[in-house]
């Protein structure tokens, strides 16, 4: 493999590419591909648009495996052209469904994945090819679930009418976890599409089946919240169905309804009363806590009806109520009636609905640098949420026994988290200060070089080889920029590092590291002679030092 | 890269065990991962799963679990296609995929693993390179002659037989280094389809969905160059138009790494020279616009008493192909509602048989040839159904749960989108063989073919 350090690149690479051996066997393609990445970071707009042309024709490659992974350089590479990160994601969109509609499943899942990961930055890009996302009966329940989140996404105006035909046939599916989840989803859509939506949960209202309908009131309860303009829909829908409704969670939204919004519900109490006189054979609490606020609301608009059954609610709640959570609850109602009838109003007529609270849970759309560089990877397949709860978990178990080769991820994941905690301990607010990303060309960083004599210079103890990528990882969360590194193993090994300060003082430093490996010599020049900079300067850069060869240890 | 390798049969028994990097911390990883995949909630992914400081993604292939381990976060598609890629190869060695096979060519499989990876990297996985370094037989089990009596008649006169190769043919081991004189020479071309098909309650289609396959498995020695014709009336795309009629069209079209395509473009010749085994040549789709009609329609008729529970399905099946063709292996599944209790037929001819089976009516018809129909009587008795409560006591709304209806089937000698091949030809003749065999079929299947009712 040729390595990627000198500034022939394009003429290196089109010798990589050409190479027989590379071109027979499409797992080495994604191989050198990979090596581009990591490697190489093109300096210049021109060489840019070379390598992307050169490597143009793996995108049109039958393995979805060189298609994809191609597609990730493109974005990675090109990631200050926003246009070019569109076009290549318009011609990935090709493969992609094919691979959606592959005859494994599992490839069909992992290109689910990817899908949704691009819906959040491009949420029309499928919108044409919604009928691709249909699911199929012999499908397994976890590609259905995926397809139906994709086409919650890519709903528009054009697709919804047919889109909701859809998911309304899989709402009476026999499966009753999709069922549910494509009631679920319904109601996702119905924060833009309300009217349609409504009329198709209340029509399910109608079935009387209860597994369906303790989701369709849960999901009615969301949108009254988030869209006002349909509560009276909902509210002429839901008289009746407190019949069917037996599990908690169905029980609690349909509750939390009818407290909130009795004026359109004319027999409010009279289902209430129900609720109430079963109180004692509840024994989910949250349902007890949800009677509680929606009597007591009731019983501000009509006393006359719900006097008696408050009485009696709170007295049982307070004497013989077991859960401390649900008695405190009564306790704070009693109190508070006892202070008189305004106080009581003036906390409990809360506003009914917030629909600023949808704006801000519907996630605006991410820039595509965002999730660039997990494309292509295991965390779209898993989720963001579950990959985080992953990570964590193995940063914590790292004091455990030591895997005898030490993981690149691990090693970046410990040092965004106890590097970052460690470095950002030091003097930041006071006067040093590094300019992120400032790039040097490799001409300009040996005349300066050259031109200046050493400041500074200090051996520190070291342990073992360097890899090379951890260092400069950690060197650029604190703003370090690496102009060369020599390879892991050579003999002796050498770096050289830039930094440049708010004020325009820059920091030129060489790790200079000794054969035997136990002596890590620092010289650090600077462009103008400031002592009290300098020593922070050496100080942070001991510190992500001393972490690295701390962490080998 | 990969940590650890292992093949599992279905009901979880290691058959392939191969740890790359020993950093297996000494648990038995396949026992985890059986138990992990059984164990798993029904609406996450068994695809990838994670335990414990290591990621598992699996593909399930004959039955049988290959997977591999890693730590490090890797591209899943890659990862995916190492994996279909060594069942392929692993069916080239040994003839087919099966736990069988697995077992009586155990060390031949090392060998193979030996050589495509090393310390958990890939190698490579190209059957030309892998030639030159496994020196292992392939154990069948039983070995192939050739004088198979089915391809033989009374007397040596050739029957008709003969012009159908034998189904056991393909499942030969393809790859191996017995330079057996007598050996056959041959070369199957599939031209394979899946047909995705919903249509809606109505009888409209709402969705058409073609996905074509050319496939190539050869036995002849590799280098031998041959060359595929396809109709010359193929075109891609929208606006392509060739020849006078409206032509044979399909939306996209990829094509393997190693096709020659100079001659594409004028004359819709394919040129390649395959290694031997399989090969995936070329890669179609299409959607929405076949030239052909839908093979089947169905006319479904429901009654329903409420009142005594009887529940009456007419089903009519007609069959649009043309009066040549037909199609087998029909099966009609029909989810039924919950508690359905007895099932009585009357089908139309005597062929046909349907049962009653996991809440389902299971409808089977060997063969309808093009433009007849077929129709079944089913009565059955529901003594508790719930559905729509407004409708009288007798309805011909369907009940809730009466479902979609599926049909499988295949289409032999006939392909959805109408793409045939002309010829394959080879241009050189392997040295001192006799003349090469080559079969050549067409073959469309369903995928997912459901009637909503």
């Amino acid at each position: 493999m040729p390595y990627f350090g000198s500034e022939d690149v394009v003429k290196e690479l089109k010798k990589a590419l050409c190479n027989p051996h590379i071109q027979a066997d499409r797992l080495r393609y994604r191989n050198v591909i990979q090596r581009v990445i990591r490697y190489h970071l093109p300096p210049n707009e021109e060489e840019l648009f070379d390598i992307l042309n050169l490597l143009d024709s793996f995108l049109k490659s039958s393995s979805p495996g060189v298609v994809i992974g191609a597609t990730k350089l493109f974005l990675i590479l090109a990631k200050k052209f926003p246009h070019v990160q569109t076009d290549v994601l318009v011609r990935v969109k090709g493969p992609l469904l094919a691979a959606c509609s592959s005859e494994s499943r599992e490839l069909c899942f992992v290109a689910l994945c990817h899908v949704r990961q691009i819906l959040h930055s491009l949420p029309g890009h499928f919108s044409s090819h919604y009928k691709k996302f249909f699911c199929s009966y012999w499908e397994p329940h976890y590609i259905k679930l995926q397809k139906v989140e994709v086409l919650c996404e890519l709903v528009n105006d054009e697709n919804v009418q047919q889109v909701l035909e859809e998911l309304r046939g899989y709402c009476t599916d026999v499966s009753v976890d999709f069922a549910q989840a494509s009631i679920f989803a319904i109601g996702n859509i119905a924060r833009t599409y309300t009217d349609q939506c409504v009329q198709i949960l209340t029509e399910l209202l109608g079935l009387r089946q209860e597994h369906i309908t303790t989701v369709v009131v849960q999901t009615f309860r969301d949108l009254v919240w988030l869209c006002p303009q349909c509560t009276e829909a909902v509210c002429q829908a839901l008289p009746g169905c407190e019949e069917n409704i037996q599990d908690n969670e169905g029980r609690q939204a349909l509750i939390w309804i009818l407290g909130n919004h009795e004026e359109g519900i004319p027999n409010a109490p009279y289902v209430l009363e129900d609720f109430a006189e079963n109180a004692k054979s509840e024994t989910f609490p949250a349902v007890k806590m949800e009677l509680l606020t929606a009597l007591l609301r009731l019983f501000l608009s009509r006393p006359a009806e719900c006097q008696d059954m408050l009485g009696r609610l709170l007295y049982y709640c307070i004497e013989e109520e077991k859960d401390m959570a649900v008695r405190d609850r009564g306790l704070f109602y009693y109190r508070l009636l006892l202070l008189g009838i305004d106080d009581v109003k003036r906390i409990l007529c809360s506003p009914k609905s917030d629909p600023s609270l949808g704006l801000l849970e519907d996630q605006p759309e991410r820039p595509v640098n965002s999730w660039a560089s997990d494309f292509n990877t295991l965390v779209p397949v898993y989720g963001k949420a579950h990959w985080a709860t992953i990570f964590k978990h193995q940063g914590t178990d790292h004091c455990g026994p030591e895997l005898p080769h030490t993981n690149f991820s691990y090693a970046r994941q410990l040092i965004s988290e106890e590097n970052k905690e460690r470095v950002q301990e030091l003097p930041d607010s006071e006067a040093l200060m590094l300019i992120p990303n400032c790039q040097f060309t490799a001409e300009y960083f040996e005349k300066t070089w050259l031109s200046l004599e050493v400041a500074h210079q200090q051996i520190l103890p070291w342990q073992g080889e360097v890899h090379p990528d951890t260092l400069q990882m950690a060197l650029q969360v604190v703003n370090i920029q690496t102009i060369a590194m020599s390879r892991v193993g050579a003999q002796p090994w050498k770096a050289y590092l830039s930094a440049q300060d708010a004020t325009g003082c820059l920091f030129l430093t060489e790790l200079l590291l000794e054969p035997g490996n136990s002596k890590m010599q620092i010289s650090v020049k600077q462009s103008e002679t400031r002592t009290e900079i300098l020593s922070r300067f050496i100080s942070v850069l001991e510190t992500v030092i001393g972490t690295i060869g701390d962490m080998k240890s | 890269m990969i940590s650890q390798f292992f093949i599992l049969s279905s009901k979880g028994d290691p058959l392939i065990y191969k740890d790359f990097r020993g950093d297996s911390g000494g648990r038995d990883v396949a026992e985890l991962f059986y138990r992990k995949l059984m164990g798993l909630p029904g609406d996450e992914s068994p695809v990838v799963m994670y335990h414990d400081d290591r990621h598992f993604i699996h593909i399930r292939h004959s039955g049988l679990y290959l997977v591999a381990t890693t730590s490090k976060n890797i591209s899943p598609f890659s990862l995916l296609e190492l994996l279909s890629r060594l069942a392929t190869l692993l069916g080239d060695y040994c003839g087919s995929l099966s736990e069988g096979t697995i077992s009586r060519n155990v060390a031949l499989v090392y060998e193979l693993l030996d050589e495509v990876l090393d310390y958990g990297y890939i190698q490579t996985t190209s059957t030309e390179m892998l030639r030159n370094f496994i020196q292992t037989e392939a154990v069948v089990s039983k070995p192939f002659s050739l004088f198979d009596l089915s391809s033989v008649g009374l007397f040596g006169a050739e029957t008709q037989q003969s012009k159908v190769a034998p189904s056991s043919a393909a499942s030969r081991p393809v790859l191996s280094s017995r330079s057996d004189q007598s050996q056959k020479n041959e070369v199957f071309l599939d031209v394979v389809e899946r047909l995705s098909v919903l249509i809606a309650a109505n009888g409209s289609p709402l969705k058409v969905d073609v996905q074509g396959e050319l496939r190539l498995k050869s036995f002849l020695p590799s280098g031998s160059e041959m060359r595929i014709g396809l109709t010359e009336e193929f075109c891609v795309g929208k606006s392509e138009l060739r020849g006078y009629g409206p032509g044979i069209r399909v939306d996209e079209v990829s094509f393997h790494s190693s096709v020659n395509l100079d001659e594409f473009e004028s004359h819709r010749i394919l040129r390649l020279q395959p290694p031997q085994g399989e090969l995936t040549v070329m890669r179609y789709q299409l959607s929405d616009d076949l030239p052909s009609p839908l093979p089947f329609r169905l006319f479904p008729s429901v009654q329903w008493d409420r009142g005594s529970g009887r529940l009456q399905v007419y089903l009519k099946l007609r069959c649009d192909l043309p009066p040549k063709s037909q199609a087998v292996n029909i099966r009609l599944h029909l989810p039924l509602p919950r508690g359905v209790v007895s099932l009585s037929q009357e089908l139309s001819s005597p062929e046909q048989k349907a049962d009653l089976g996991e809440g389902a009516l299971h409808w089977n018809l060997p063969r309808i040839q093009g433009g007849s129909q077929l129709s079944g009587l089913f009565q059955m008795d529901v003594p508790s159904l719930p559905g729509p409560p407004d409708h009288g006591p007798s309805t011909s709304a369907p009940p809730l749960g009466l479902g979609p209806a599926s049909l499988s089937f295949e289409l032999p000698r006939h392909t959805c989108s109408g793409l045939q091949v002309r010829f394959l030809r080879l241009t050189c003749r392997p040295s001192g063989n006799t003349n090469p065999h080559k079969w050549v079929r067409h073959l469309s299947h369903s995928d997912a073919y459901v009637i909503r009712i």
